[in-house]
């Protein structure tokens, strides 16, 4: 298996990894030309990093790089898949991630932050985020979640002035390389009961060996571990709620939003593609967590009186769903979770980006009751928070219903009764809490009668974003076949 | 006792005698390097240096130069009290010498002075050559910590922080030499040098050797890059609190360094043990025209006399100066001298080794 | 090959303990050390396996470069300990049971299902004499592994740029030398040449 070095120079490995390779590119040059610009045009960065986005997903979902019959086309000595999958993922990382551009320039402009900094780390984390979700080799894996890892913990702690922020990426760092240790030390076992890296080879050898081998069995145990660490799921979900409050708002905005996607492709590549033989061992422990994971997140958000603080418990609820979804292990179970996911990604991007526009004179929006009387400030942000909490609780007509009816309806195919009806009851649980910010909102005085003010770009942006929340809710069907055609 | 393990041991003990037997010629090499030094920085300063040691009186009137001076030095060192600070910590203050020498003892076993004088003939010679010689620092720093003095304190930090700076240039420069000679084994990295002075690597990677040799000082904190001692400025830097025997294992490692420096230079950029007449017309296999331990001794002896010649020619640098030069105008030239190196052995415009 | 085993066994005992004594210790400082003494074993222990490549890295990489600035960092800090371990002995209990309890775990699992030990797999070969090390992982790594060794310094450069955005402060009111302008320096641009009368008479 020892590939000739012919074959990694060979041109098609570079068409195939062409949208990372333009990721790449363009964080360099970001790099340079902050270099020559002067304090004041710093918006030539941010143009640099949309565009950088628009162009790799017009890259990205070019396509025709299958061949007749295939669904999978493999570079560089199968280390890196390209699938249906992967671009739909890739295509919503950049999509969300202009979103959070758009909202991020705002607070940072606010915040006296504005440093191109911002730009080339999470176009790194980016490319962290579609190294991981295209690796077929748990190197590959290893140092995809590194490079977004890494970029992530420099970003938390991108406010130096902020104590709160050092804290928090003291925590996400410390935390973090412990989940990555451990993930590691799973690779290690794996390798030594299977003899290989790669996902194919692991695969064949882990569906010969079964449940009999020990080795294969501990090191599953330790990546359910560390994938657990990285969506944030009970009991390895404490980083979540600190990280995501210190943090700032903008960093808060794309450590929510984006990621998740990559963590979701990384459960799968491992977890299916190359432990598939071992699942019904990792079934029984995703259940576990899926259920902690839905019951905490939703009791614990309930306590909170801070916003970040909120989110970040019904983020932990939320990637209890995505696991319920992929429990089953078959192709309507994980595209439910994969539409799961990604519609996540875009509701935690508006809920941020409507902490962000009511932000102002350098203090964040980060309580609760700064959401009182909004309808009475502005009927249309108000709207938009309302829808997006809506579909959050997963109200019926909005796009979060759809999500969770199908992972729901995937558990329930899959025979798993008590943990569908454990995960309806807490989602009615958690409902109550959503369903308070929409009461401050409509029916409390406000706080302060200031006008809301925003550019022009974050005003379209956080609108579409609300109306994609009913979108494509009414319109569910589409993306819903995508991602159900994704696995097949 | 089976006879493999009787093989085994004999093997064993052969192999210590062999360090012994280097241990011996090292340290009397340190002992009349340190004369040498003396004499040769007199010599530039114009005055006589030590002329009064001879050997016990044993030749009466004669004191040979001096020549007796440096055993008079050992002997007083040796027999000088160990003064231990009250408040130092007493374990690493007495592990902190042995810590700078062992290293700079370690690194000859691969250092080859011939084709067949060199004690382990290693793959990786090159790597654990440069291992070794990144671990004396620990001693610097141990002793700075451990004597409890804010003078030893400052000059270990100022020290480490160099030594660390400067050995990112050398390890560059060594890439180029191993991307040329295509080998980590030191004996190879020389045998592909062969075919005589112009062949050698210091001319097509002269920035190289140049960095290296600057470094090399700059590692051994000799002047001009001295701030670790800096006697005006911090007294006597991490070994202010040494005395007697400690002191002279200190000053052992560092003299034990320049040599080492001296035979790396020699071996990585002036063909080792190479002639520089090689392959010349009529000198064919006499003794200038053949390789030997005389040819690697002339040219270490020459290095190692451009120590002393550079620290009575240059004042010291100032420790910003220092950093500077090590991180903004070392490291960047040699980044783009291993690109030029490798264009080189790609494009055959030298000789790739094996 | 007795002496290989005496070898093992050795800096296998010197690598536990070690270990043992780098989260056991007071003092910070002998901490990092025994860190480093950890490491060496290591490097000894991969030396056995005939990884030289490896093990002269670990050496060079974390003992020689790593472990030296983490020293350097701790020496500085004089790190005061009696605040971290306040909550030691509280948590302790609670530490204690959860310890015993995945021990207990662990060893059940081994027990029952066996299977674990250096017998479960069968002796590595040893390589030949003309085995290289490091030219067999310069081969992996610009074939098989390709891509990976690639990420792998993209990573390295987003640490470079994390560090920058870290702790780059621009201070103005610093005054620093730039060798550049020194150099370039003119006569002209330091002297001012004064015409004057050599002698005049001064006013009462």
């Amino acid at each position: 298996m020892n590939g000739s070095l012919l074959d990694s120079v060979n041109i098609g490995n570079w068409m195939l990894i062409a949208p990372e390779l333009w990721v790449l590119t363009m964080t360099c040059v970001i790099l340079f030309v902050d270099l020559y610009i002067k304090e004041e045009r710093r918006g030539i960065i941010h143009l640099l990093g949309m565009i950088t986005l628009i162009f790799a997903a017009i890259i990205t979902l070019r396509g025709g790089y299958l061949e007749e019959g295939a669904t999978q086309a493999f570079a560089f000595n199968d280390t890196f898949v390209r699938d249906r999958m992967g671009d739909v993922l890739k295509a919503f990382s950049y999509l969300v991630l202009a979103g959070v551009y758009t909202y991020a320039k705002f607070y940072m402009r606010q915040f006296s932050l504005f440093r191109s900094d911002f730009y080339t780390l999470s176009l790194e984390a980016l490319l962290g985020i579609m190294l991981l979700i295209s690796a077929n080799n748990l190197v590959m894996v290893y140092l995809g979640l590194e490079l977004l890892a890494l970029a992530s913990y420099a970003l938390v702690a991108f406010d130096r002035g902020s104590q709160r922020a050092s804290e928090a990426a003291m925590k996400y760092f410390v935390l973090g390389s412990m989940a990555s240790g451990i993930l590691l030390y799973g690779m290690s076992m794996i390798y030594g009961a299977t003899g290989s890296l790669d996902l194919a080879e692991i695969s064949t050898a882990a569906a010969a060996a079964g449940s009999g081998d020990i080795i294969l069995l501990f090191g599953m145990v330790f990546l359910v571990v560390g994938i657990a660490f990285k969506l944030g799921v009970v009991p390895f979900h404490m980083w979540i709620p600190d990280v995501y409050h210190g943090a700032p708002a903008a960093v808060t905005l794309f450590i929510a939003a984006v990621p998740k996607m990559a963590a979701f492709a990384m459960a799968y590549r491992l977890l299916q593609s190359g432990l598939g033989g071992l699942h019904v061992d990792w079934m029984q422990m995703l259940a576990v967590l899926a259920v902690l994971s839905i019951m905490a997140g939703n009791l614990a958000a309930i306590a909170q009186t801070n916003i970040k603080r909120m989110l970040a418990y019904s983020t932990i609820s939320h990637m209890g769903f995505v696991l319920l979804g992929m429990l089953p292990g078959t192709a309507t179970g994980f595209g439910a979770a994969m539409y799961y996911v990604i519609v996540y990604s875009l509701m935690s991007a508006a809920a941020f980006g409507m902490v962000i526009l009511l932000s102002h004179h350098g203090v964040e929006a980060e309580k609760l009751d700064d959401f009182k009387g909004l309808n009475r400030r502005n009927p249309w942000y108000a709207a938009i928070m309302a829808m997006v909490m809506f579909s959050m609780a997963g109200v019926p007509i909005f796009v979060g219903f759809f999500a969770k009816w199908l992972v729901i309806k995937a558990a329930l195919d899959a025979g798993l009764m008590w943990l569908a009806l454990l995960a309806v009851i807490f989602s009615v649980v958690g409902a109550f809490y959503y369903l308070r910010v929409v009461k401050l909102m409509y029916f409390d005085e406000p706080l302060a009668e200031s006008s809301i003010e925003a550019p022009v770009d974050f005003r379209a942006a956080i609108s579409i974003n609300g109306i994609l929340m009913i979108g494509l809710g009414i319109f569910s069907s589409a993306l819903i076949s995508v991602c159900m055609s994704s696995f097949t | 006792m089976s006879p493999e393990l009787i093989a085994q041991l004999q093997f064993v003990l052969w192999t210590v005698l062999k360090i012994a037997g280097i241990m011996v010629v090292l340290i009397l090499g340190v002992a009349y390097y340190t004369y040498a030094e003396r004499k040769v920085i007199g010599f530039m300063q114009v005055r006589k240096g030590p002329n009064r040691v001879g050997f016990f009186g044993l030749f009466g009137k004669f004191h040979f130069w001096g020549l007796g001076q440096p055993l008079a030095d050992v002997f007083k060192l040796l027999l000088k009290e160990i003064i231990i600070p009250q408040n130092a910590n007493r374990f690493l203050f007495l592990l902190a010498p042995i810590l700078s020498v062992a290293p700079a003892f370690a690194a000859w076993a691969v250092i080859p002075a011939d084709d067949w004088l060199v004690l382990a003939d290693i793959n990786a010679g090159l790597l654990y050559v440069l291992a070794m010689t990144s671990l004396g620092v620990y001693g610097l720093i141990v002793a700075g910590w451990a004597s409890n003095s804010k003078y030893a304190f400052l000059g270990a930090l100022r020290s480490t922080a160099q030594m660390v700076s400067y050995e990112i240039a050398m390890g560059f420069s060594l890439i180029g030499v191993l991307l040329l000679a295509g080998s980590l084994n030191l004996t190879e990295i020389v045998l592909a040098q062969s075919g005589g002075l112009f062949d050698w690597y210091w001319l097509p990677l002269l920035p190289l050797c140049m960095i290296y040799i600057i470094s090399g000082v700059a590692e051994t904190n000799r002047a001009p890059f001295d701030v670790a001692e800096g006697e005006s400025e911090i007294v006597a830097g991490f070994h202010v609190e040494y005395a007697g025997a400690s002191f002279a294992v200190f000053f052992l490692a560092e003299y034990a360094n320049m040599i080492l420096i001296s035979a790396l230079t020699t071996i990585f950029f002036f063909g080792g043990w190479l002639s520089p007449f090689q392959n010349a017309p009529l000198l064919g296999d006499t003794i200038l025209g053949a390789g030997g331990v005389h040819w690697f001794l002339i040219k270490l002896v020459f290095f190692m006399f451009t120590f002393l010649w550079l620290r009575a020619t240059f004042p010291r640098y100032r420790y910003d100066q220092i950093m500077r030069l090590g991180w903004k105008v070392f490291v960047p030239i040699t980044i783009a001298w291993v690109m030029v190196a490798s264009c080189m052995a790609v494009f055959g415009i030298v000789d790739r080794g094996v | 090959m007795p002496i290989i085993e005496i070898t093992f066994y050795l800096f296998a005992a010197v690598l536990v303990g070690a270990a043992v004594m780098v989260i056991s210790v007071r003092n910070p400082v002998y901490a990092a050390l025994f860190l480093v003494l950890t490491f060496f074993s290591a490097a000894a222990l991969w030396l056995l396996l005939e990884v030289e490549f490896l093990a002269i890295v670990l050496v060079l990489v974390y003992v020689g470069a790593v472990m030296v600035l983490f020293l350097f960092v701790v020496m500085m800090l004089d790190i005061n300990l009696a605040p971290l371990k306040e909550g030691f002995i509280r948590y302790l209990p609670a530490a204690i049971t959860v310890a015993v309890v995945m021990a207990v775990e662990l060893m059940m699992v081994l027990w029952v299902r066996g299977k674990f030990g250096s017998e479960a797999f069968e002796s590595p070969v040893p390589h030949p004499p003309d085995y290289n090390n490091t030219k067999e992982v310069g081969e992996w790594l610009y074939t098989q592994y390709m891509l990976p060794f690639e990420v792998a310094g993209i990573i390295l450069l987003v640490a470079i740029i994390a560090a920058v955005a870290l702790t780059l402060r621009r201070r103005p009111e610093a005054k620093r030398q730039d060798p550049a302008r020194q150099v370039q320096v003119k006569r002209d641009d330091r002297i001012r040449m004064v015409k004057m009368k050599s002698e005049t008479k001064v006013e009462e």
